[in-house]
């Protein structure tokens, strides 16, 4: 492979120095870049290893109810703990329903929000990627495109952003944590990540030498965790990234939906909050008919790609089974298959 | 003295212990503490490393290399191209034999396929040879890919699998389908599937002079030997081949392919031991890999649910270079009783890598479909499919006429239906429900692999101190040949286990044949007994020819060998050890040796086949058209079972195959480029143990007199078989909805559901 330097600075002052210059990338686990860099899709100069950075790899409930988590948490650490697990479920149900246990012990937070896209021509040097070759074209446009994007996608680039962890946080208002070579600031979840447009390869907001340090679940959240879930279909239980999948979580009180969060996964190239059916719920009963029309307005603007039509009609189960899912209640505890339709199966009859 | 050949023998002529119980592997505490050493491991003093770069195109031409870029690479040492590599001794796109392929060895600056070879760099680290292979750049003249079943004009191949007629028939088919009282007429397609073992092909080649040392798995340590040779114009015995582990062979390693060749030249171009491993996305070109098909199934039925008719024809593909024909439609051959059958192939060129061997090929891509269409035509004829595989039982082989040499069958089915429940199964689809509203379906599928022999030749020595030594160059791919294969030699030689020496997986010892064919215990088993009877025949020569001996007159055949001793037949109060027999000869030790092979006049005489029985059950959920296999139950007659622990083993990786066949396992190529955009386990779904349901494996007893001195008939691929269909024909029982390309995808479901 490439040759490059390597860095592990002692301070993120120093890390951000370090990674600011053109042809840096921050290490962390390596669990998507050092793919990438195998397979020549990324080649930097540079590697800025924050993983021995001071003080970011904690889980903090802070003075004002919202908890903060550290960038260099693994997946599985904050899957496994206690108190946010009891909390977010939603988050802890994604974390858990993504990659292989072995990924999720090395996979960090930051990193996890940063992860590239799936896209196999994005993968594939020798075909044209807007993305990875700006104004080079999009051979998926008219490849093989049937897990591709169905919401927000563009001529320029029709991939999905992977991740199962950012769907929950954007239906929760996660608040991410960022120090940068002008100091520290938060960024809504929501606007982290770009859609594509005519700039695919510009995936998030973040300016070079940027560090996601944290990210924050405000207080508010909390208040979903009564029905909270997270459904993903797959092509196998694990090791697979979704086709699509849904976070949905409901505030309920006197028989009636206080508030919902809604977001999807595997339908565009950010987690894709959708807002409008959020509207649709608020102050109705939590009946199948609410969250078929809800379905309905969250694919509103959904449009196939490619080969992949089936992904809206997929989408609109998902949605509607997921806040069916979440209005039954949270369970006690995350089910032995994470996130899959098969979690609770039982006798059978004829 | 002569040796001895005793495999058309019966078995139970031996006395052992051994074959039959289920002994852990005895290799599996080195596997477990990383000492098992595989070709990889080696890293001979001096030794470089060697990476290939691979086309990015389908076909066409490489016009330029910058080599000059690569070689000023910190470490990199040399790079081979067409340009610039070693003259082999022969034309590697010359066919000496009907097991050569022809490969890619940098012969020319062609492109045949994505992923072919077209350079090796070689380099003092494997990072430096890597970053060498992009620094190559290389450009291309493209001309268009073919892709595809309907890539071309279509051809019959002159023949299917290995050797096989493309064509067969017996009795009229379109007189059946035309009188019959219901029919089916139904397509279906099997996707490529590419070989992803846990090992990638790999090489260590050192060179020695003219003498060869190669670390590599093969599961043809004497066919690659043969072929090195020739390739390299060098006598067999310049050559050393070791190969004690594979990490998973399932055919692709079992005839010599392109990268290692490319190995041996690039140690022999820079004058050092070479490493070269494939990448795992170079597992999908070069080494083989299964067609693709797809198959047209017409069955006719009386209006009794009789077959009366079986047409079953396969389009696959070939390369466009050589010829290697999925033999899908053979399938049909055996299975169910039609008076009148036809199987035919027909297929197109594409640029790919030649399809080759992959567990069960022909079998496994002919199985799915017709134990689909056996489902739909049991369903036309509104029976259970268990009561119209009953109904159609073939009592001989339909294709041939032939008796089976032995055939529980039956038995499979019944064991099997038991264990499952499948009495309780309901005749109309998309009845069953679990507690949480999930559909449920029951399946099955019928299992079968013929019963193979190739040659094999083994030697035994028995020594003065009571121990034993067995030499045979088997291989131990992962199925446990180390284990299985030392119980038939401990028995052979009526000794304990531990106290016999077995030695394998080396070019230097008797050639034990090919480890494919789901024969490799049965070829190399029957050496190794042959072997081991032979020399028990020459101690007891010597004990009986001896007046001191308590055996003395007993005659060659009048002793029989027990736990180290030889007993007399007909007074077992006389016997006398092994250790005695030599020591009073004053011999350190006695040798033999002994062949095994296939009997002519059994093979004509009777058709020989494992059987089985495979039972699915999958729950798929209504709405959202995720399927999972909740259980499945396999019963199995493959002939006398040498470890059932192992055997056990073998079917469950069949079965979990089988299952990945119907749900997971899929290459997809781009239409434009012809190249495999999943080509990483990542995205090459096969199931992950999440995926795995319980399995259930029965073996139903069978004793097989015809087939081998031992009864063994071999379990390596039957597993594979009868699965894929029970889990696609139990989707459809959950659903209603029959998918007939594989494997089945959710937005095929989703929109039918």
């Amino acid at each position: 492979m490439k040759q490059f330097d390597y860095v592990r600075p002692a301070t993120v002052k120093e890390a951000i120095a370090a990674a600011a210059q053109p042809g840096a990338a921050y290490l962390a686990a390596g669990t998507n870049l050092l793919d990438l860099m195998k397979g020549n899709v990324s080649r930097p100069d540079r590697l800025v290893d924050v993983t021995h950075l001071d003080g970011l790899d904690r889980i903090d409930r802070l003075g004002d109810g919202s908890l903060r988590i550290g960038t260099l948490v693994s997946n599985a650490d904050l899957a496994h703990d206690v108190e946010f697990a009891k909390a977010y479920p939603a988050v802890a149900e994604a974390l858990l329903s993504g990659a292989s246990a072995q990924l999720r012990n090395a996979a960090t937070v930051g990193g996890n929000l940063l992860q590239r896209t799936r896209c196999a021509y994005f993968y594939d040097t020798a075909s044209r990627c807007n993305k990875r070759e700006p104004g080079s074209g999009c051979d998926a446009r008219d490849g093989e495109n049937r897990t591709h994007a169905v919401l927000g996608w563009s001529e320029s680039c029709i991939a999905m952003h992977p991740s199962d962890f950012c769907v929950p946080l954007v239906a929760l208002d996660a608040i991410v944590e960022v120090e940068g070579r002008g100091g520290r600031r938060e960024i809504p979840f929501d606007e982290l990540h770009r859609l594509p447009g005519n700039t695919p390869e510009r995936e998030t907001v973040l300016e070079p030498g940027d560090l996601i340090v944290a990210v924050r679940l405000p207080a508010a959240a909390r208040g979903f965790a009564a029905h909270a879930r997270y459904l993903k279909v797959r092509e196998r239980t694990s090791y697979a990234f979704a086709i699509v999948s849904a976070a949905a979580a409901l505030r309920i009180e006197n028989g009636k939906i206080a508030d919902a969060r809604l977001a999807l996964g595997g339908v565009a190239a950010k987690p894709w909050r959708a807002r409008p059916a959020e509207e649709v719920l608020k102050g109705v009963s939590p009946t199948a008919d609410a969250f078929q029309e809800a379905a309905w307005r969250a694919l509103t603007d959904a449009k196939p790609s490619g080969n992949n039509a089936y992904k809206i009609e997929l989408a609109r189960r998902i949605v509607a089974r997921a806040l069916t899912l979440a209005a039954a209640g949270t369970p006690a505890r995350i089910p032995a298959l994470p996130a899959s339709p098969f979690a609770s199966s039982g006798a059978i009859h004829a | 003295m002569p040796e001895l050949n005793l495999t058309s023998a019966p078995a139970h002529l031996r006395h052992g212990s051994n074959i039959g119980q289920p002994l852990t592997r005895r290799d599996g505490v080195l596997k477990v503490k990383g000492q098992a050493t595989y070709a990889a491991d080696n890293h001979p003093p001096g030794m470089l490393f060697a990476v290939m770069a691979v086309s990015s195109i389908a076909h066409g031409r490489v016009t330029s290399l910058d080599v000059t870029a690569a070689k000023r690479h910190p470490g990199v040492v040399d790079v081979m191209t067409p340009d610039h590599k070693p003259q082999l001794a022969i034309d590697p796109e010359i066919k000496t034999n009907p097991f050569v392929f022809r490969m890619e060895v940098l012969q020319s600056n062609e492109v045949r396929y994505a992923n072919q070879p077209i350079a090796v760099v070689i380099a003092e680290t494997l990072e430096a040879a890597t970053e060498g292979t992009v620094l190559l750049a290389p450009r291309y003249e493209t001309l268009p890919a073919l892709v595809g079943l309907d890539a071309d004009d279509s051809y019959v191949p002159p023949v299917v699998g290995v050797g096989n007629p493309a064509e067969h028939h017996r009795g009229d088919v379109e007189a059946g389908l035309a009188s019959a009282d219901k029919r089916i007429d139904a397509i279906y397609e099997t996707p490529p599937q590419y070989h992803n073992a846990m090992e990638p092909h790999a090489i260590v080649a050192a060179w020695n002079g003219d003498s060869l040392q190669i670390d590599m798995p093969t599961q043809g340590l004497m066919l690659s030997l043969a072929r090195v040779a020739e390739l390299f114009g060098i006598p067999h015995d310049k050559i050393h081949i070791r190969s004690p582990f594979l990490g998973g062979g399932f055919g692709s390693k079992g005839l010599m392919a392109g990268p290692p060749v490319l190995g041996i030249m690039a140690a022999k171009l820079v004058g050092r031991p070479v490493k070269l491993v494939l990448r795992r996305e170079q597992m999908y070109g070069p080494v083989g890999h299964r067609a693709p098909t797809r198959q047209r199934l017409r069955i006719g039925t009386d209006a009794e649910g009789r077959l009366i008719a079986l047409d079953h024809h396969a389009r696959t593909v070939s390369s466009t270079f050589d010829d290697f024909y999925e033999p899908a439609a053979d399938a049909s051959h055996t299975l169910y009783a039609a008076p009148a059958i036809r199987t035919s192939h027909d297929a197109v060129r594409v640029n790919t890598g030649t399809p080759l061997f992959m567990r069960a090929p022909g079998e496994a891509t002919g199985s799915i479909a017709l134990e689909s269409a056996i489902d739909e035509m049991a369903f036309a004829c509104g029976m259970d499919p268990l009561a119209f595989r009953l109904k159609n039982y073939a009592e001989v082989e339909p294709i041939t006429g032939k008796p089976f040499s032995s055939k529980a069958l039956r038995a499979c089915y019944d064991e099997g239906a038991a264990r499952f429940g499948w009495a309780k199964r309901t005749l109309q689809p998309r009845q069953m429900r679990d507690d949480s509203g999930l559909l449920v379906g029951w399946g099955m599928g019928t299992a079968t692999f013929p019963a193979l022999m190739f040659q094999a030749e083994a030697r035994a020595v028995l020594r003065r101190d009571g121990s034993g030594a067995m030499e045979i160059g088997a291989h131990d791919m992962g199925q446990g040949g180390w284990t299985a294969l030392a119980q038939i030699a401990a028995d052979a030689v009526a000794l304990d286990i531990d106290r016999v020496t077995f030695k394998a997986g080396t070019s230097d010892l008797p050639d034990a044949g090919i480890a494919g064919g789901s024969a490799h215990t049965a070829t190399a088993g029957a050496a190794i007994h042959s072997a081991g009877a032979a020399v028990i025949a020459k101690l007891a020569d010597l004990a009986t020819n001896d007046e001191r001996s308590p055996l003395f007159g007993a005659g060659n055949a009048g002793v029989i060998a027990r736990d180290g001793r030889l007993v007399r037949r007909d007074d077992e109060s006389r016997s006398e050890s092994y250790t005695d027999i030599l020591a009073r000869a004053g011999l350190a030790e006695v040798e033999a040796r002994g062949t095994g092979a296939p009997n002519p006049a059994a093979m004509e005489e009777y058709a020989m086949h494992a059987h089985g029985a495979v039972f699915a059950e999958v729950k798929v959920d209504p709405e959202l058209g995720q399927i999972r296999v909740t259980r499945m139950v396999g019963a199995f007659a493959a002939g006398r079972i040498v470890n059932p622990h192992l055997v056990k083993s073998q079917l469950f990786g069949g079965m979990i195959w089988g299952m990945s066949f119907a749900l997971h396992e899929e290459a997809i190529t781009d239409r434009r480029s012809g190249r495999i955009m999943n080509a990483n386990l990542g995205e090459y779904h096969i199931p992950v143990n999440a995926d795995v349901p319980p399995l259930d494996v029965i073996t139903v007893e069978e004793h097989d007199p015809h087939v081998n001195a031992l009864g063994i008939k071999g379990v390596g691929e039957i597993g594979i078989t009868g699965s894929a269909g029970a889990v696609a024909n139990a989707v459809w029982h959950a659903t209603g909805v029959r998918v007939r390309r594989f494997p089945i995808r959710i937005e095929e479901l989703l929109t039918q559901l």
